[in-house]
């Protein structure tokens, strides 16, 4: 269970806006291993955002180190992060980023397609996974004849299928309503059961609340500890 | 992926319908344009040509004028040209005009040819009933004669005129055929016309020289170089004076059609293609509105793991397909077009297989072109910026 998949050391993430220089993440100590089920909670404008992106490896730190499944994420070329992105992340966004012509299925198939896995393998794994999370019978719908619930199921399916290091989820209830949001939270901890490493971002304590372990982000520092409620 | 990409480029077209459609106007409207102006074109060009080349692509025709101190060719000029190599076979023309005369009934202001056995060879469809005129009655200068409709049918009212005997100019002849009656392409009312072997007209009606001649050439790929040894021939014949004769390679005047016509063809096509650019501007604004409508979506694809060219190609395949689906209704527009064209004024339908591959080719490098900028765009996108804008 002490398997460390994820480093961070001293990362500090900058943005130049005109001449205002803006230190978002001020020196972050980060240390996730295989099975964790991680709940990064802070308020808007926390750098929570950032620190996501950077684990997401859609961005990069202006300083400090980031190991991520044993590889140095810097300096990498805009093609190998995309294939470390595909291979090691599963993303799960709020408003679900389904797109809203193909179907549940073929949504699910989508890294798929960019890891270049063949068109059978593709139905196998996407339809095995949908009815992992409970979609056997709406494979074929698509988007908008689906619930919120449904929708996130699917995204949540998007983000498996792939079998990633790092199941990273961005305030996956925020746009749900409560009963749902438990819902997708005990979908959550099911997959945390059977071994997934899951990082969440949220601004709820409540749902913060979930993970096995949770880290608190306030004005670029992060501090380790249990929060309570 | 490229499978999928298609299919996806597809699906975005259909479920933008209306939209799709108008910026595919401008690719229909250009390949449409583009593919009748040629097509009609070569039409023309082909129904000209045949037209020129059934007059005689192998021939050259020699009309004399004659100077002060020779007014025409003579036998020996002609058995000169003959000589030369590449030729096979002159028909000299004598023309004169005459009265006939048949049982006491007389009629003037007849036209008279003197013809020989290669000119009817050569040319079909001259006489409508009996025998042409042969090689015998060249070589012997029999009196034999054709004559036209008008003169057939008031000489010899109620009678088979071929047979009977013909006065021409006081002289009897027997007549042997009667001639085509006269089409509007034929430059000498044949109706009022006889024509007798050239060699009996020389003698007996005082035509003593040849006013023109066609010369039939074996090699049409060697005809330049055998007009101007005719020409060569002609002017010493005439004593180093060229202004006897005037001389008209028919494969010249084909080549010179051609070639109009061809730049003719280049030009109408140009103008064309305008719209054909002016339809690309359209397709890369309608890619340019689907990058930004679709920014999260890309955003999302890069998130999942795909690379900048792989969202490059997904945008230019779009584009691509969008072009290629204008330009092959295009095609069919304009094809449609050109043979409603052809048909209405009677010129031929040609659709060549590069005319095919001109209008599908066309729109597919205009869909490259003008989806270019806007694939790269998409492909440049930040993931982060792209997925925030929802």
């Amino acid at each position: 269970m002490s398997e460390k998949i994820l480093e961070m050391k001293d990362l500090v993430k900058t943005y130049i806006m005109g001449d205002e220089k803006q230190v978002v993440l001020k020196g972050i100590n980060l240390e996730i291993n295989r099975g964790d089920f991680l709940s990064v909670l802070g308020p808007s404008g926390s750098g929570k955002s950032t620190l996501m992106n950077i684990i997401g490896c859609l961005d990069v730190p202006t300083s400090g180190t980031y190991y991520l499944s044993g590889q140095l994420i810097r300096d990498l070329s805009e093609v190998s992060l995309s294939h470390i992105r595909n291979r090691e992340i599963g993303f799960v966004f709020q408003q679900f980023q389904l797109l809203p012509r193909l179907s549940a299925q073929k949504n699910v198939e989508l890294p798929l397609i960019y890891a270049g896995v063949s068109e059978r393998k593709r139905h196998e794994r996407s339809a095995y996974i949908l009815e992992r999370v409970g979609l056997a019978e709406k494979m074929k719908n698509r988007p908008n004849q689906l619930s919120g619930g449904q929708q996130q199921r699917v995204a949540i399916a998007r983000a498996l299928v792939t079998e990633p290091t790092i199941l990273l989820a961005d305030e996956p209830t925020g746009a749900l309503d409560q009963q749902t949001g438990h819902q997708i939270m005990d979908l959550f901890k099911e997959l945390h059961a059977e071994g997934k490493t899951i990082v969440m971002i949220t601004h709820d304590p409540g749902v913060a609340k979930n993970g096995s372990r949770i880290v608190r982000i306030v004005d670029g520092n992060l501090s380790e500890g249990v929060y309570n409620a | 992926m490229l499978k999928e990409s298609i299919k996806m480029a597809l699906e975005n077209i259909v479920s933008n319908k209306m939209r799709s459609f108008l910026t595919m106007l401008g690719i229909i409207i250009g390949v449409g344009s583009v593919i009748a102006l040629i097509t009609i074109v070569s039409g023309a060009t082909s129904t000209v040509t045949d037209q020129v080349a059934s007059m005689g692509a192998n021939t050259v025709t020699v009309q004399v004028m004659g100077t002060p101190l020779k007014q025409g060719l003579t036998q020996g000029d002609v058995d000169k040209i003959s000589e030369l190599s590449n030729i096979s076979g002159i028909a000299p023309t004598i023309s004169g005009t005459t009265t006939v005369a048949f049982d006491g009934n007389t009629m003037d202001d007849i036209t008279l040819q003197g013809k020989n056995d290669v000119y009817f060879k050569n040319t079909e469809d001259v006489i409508s009933t009996g025998r042409i005129i042969n090689t015998i009655d060249t070589e012997n200068k029999s009196r034999v004669a054709l004559i036209g409709n008008d003169i057939a049918s008031e000489l010899y009212v109620g009678k088979n005129p071929i047979g009977q005997p013909i006065k021409i100019g006081g002289i009897t002849y027997t007549v042997i055929g009667i001639l085509q009656e006269s089409s509007s392409f034929a430059s000498a009312d044949t109706n009022k016309s006889v024509i007798i072997p050239y060699t009996t007209a020389m003698g007996a009606v005082g035509a003593k020289y040849i006013n023109s001649m066609t010369i039939y050439i074996a090699d049409e790929t060697m005809a330049d170089t055998t007009t101007r040894e005719i020409e060569a021939v002609l002017t010493k014949a005439f004593n180093g004076d060229d202004d006897g004769y005037s001389i008209v390679n028919m494969q010249s005047i084909l080549d010179t059609i051609k070639s109009m016509t061809s730049i003719l063809s280049m030009m109408l096509g140009g103008i064309a293609s305008i719209s054909l650019v002016v339809g690309g501007i359209g397709i890369m604004n309608m890619m340019l509105v689907s990058v930004s409508e679709r920014t999260s979506e890309i955003g999302l694809r890069k998130a999942l793991g795909a690379e900048p060219k792989q969202i490059q190609l997904q945008f230019l395949i779009e584009s691509v397909v969008l072009c290629l689906v204008g330009g092959i209704i295009g095609f069919i527009v304009g094809v449609s077009l050109a043979w409603i064209v052809a048909n209405i004024i009677g010129i031929g339908f040609a659709l060549t297989a590069s005319t095919v591959i001109l209008g599908i080719g066309f729109s597919a490098i205009i869909g490259i072109i003008f989806g270019f900028m806007p694939a790269r765009k998409a492909s440049r996108l930040n993931p982060i910026d792209a997925l925030r804008s929802i």
